[in-house]
């Protein structure tokens, strides 16, 4: 199955307060297209918990965005720290967030696993000291 | 009810989105946390809130969210006011704490999950 349309971002990890402008962006980039509002709103909730995660986490990355005729494919990339445990951090609840972003309304340690309840398909490759890199797949019904 | 109805409830004051007032809304969330907002929200259509920033808005705008309510006489800055704009999503601000702007919407019928008490 070939690729319909790519949206590629620079997601910058110095700046807590543009965090999330990519997921904005293809939200509205969804719409335009007129996909179905609730794809559209499950590919935006999982990949915006993304994006902070690469902002909060892993000083920022890239975002891919692939749409094809049956699904998107949400690729987020960052060279931050890796992430140990994966099986423990996708628990809900769990978060290395210290209380400076807390006190900007993230870190309750929910991301990962909103990511998941978004997504039909969620792969999590991370290598400590190397980086992180998150595909997610929601399927469109045809 | 309707947005206006909520504006006068907590009498408070429009930032941005006038030209919704007349939208019709059926559930409403209070919460400081978004990472929370993004994980037990459903279908809410109102957010209040104590916490000012950028994030508050793309959060709302992640969840369709029409119309967000700064409690205790918090101010939008002019980027998180452009972004709103945006997205459609009208911004008020009250005098009100987020108990008691959550609880006055709630007595008047503005309930958690939409549904009639
Ligand atoms: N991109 C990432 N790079 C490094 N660590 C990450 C990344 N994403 C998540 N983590 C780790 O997984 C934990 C859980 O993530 P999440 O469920 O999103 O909760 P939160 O972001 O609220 O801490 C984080 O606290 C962090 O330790
Ligand atoms: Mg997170």
């Amino acid at each position: 199955m070939s690729e319909i349309l790519n949206f590629h971002y620079e997601v910058d990890g110095t700046d807590f307060t543009s965090a999330g402008q990519s997921s904005v962006s293809v939200k509205k980039e969804l719409r335009r297209l007129g996909l179905p509002a609730e794809i559209i709103r499950q590919v935006s909730i999982a990949m915006y918990e993304g994006e902070i995660n690469m902002v909060i986490h892993a000083h920022g990355g890239v975002a891919d965005i692939n749409l094809y005729e049956d699904k998107i494919e949400i690729i987020l990339e960052d060279h931050g720290p890796g992430i140990k445990d994966i099986d423990l951090a996708m628990q809900e609840g769990y978060s290395t967030a210290k209380e400076n972003i807390r006190s900007l309304g993230f870190g309750a340690g929910m991301g990962l696993p909103n990511m998941k309840k978004y997504t039909d398909e969620m792969y999590i490759d991370s290598v400590v000291g190397v980086g992180t890199k998150v595909r997610m797949i929601v399927n469109i019904p045809g | 009810m309707k947005i206006q109805d909520i504006q006068q409830l907590l009498d408070a004051q429009v930032v941005c989105g006038e030209e919704s007032l007349g939208k019709h809304v059926y559930s409403a969330c209070g919460s400081d946390m978004m990472s929370d907002v993004l994980a037990y929200v459903k279908d809410q259509a109102v957010l209040l809130t104590g916490l000012v920033n950028s994030q508050v808005i793309r959060t709302a705008e992640m969840m369709d969210m029409v119309c967000i309510v700064f409690v205790r006489s918090k101010s939008p800055n002019e980027e998180m006011i452009e972004l709103a704009k945006d997205s459609g999503i009208v911004l008020m601000k009250t005098e009100k704490r987020l108990y008691e702007a959550c609880g006055t919407l709630y007595v008047n019928g503005l309930i958690g999950n939409g549904k009639k008490i």
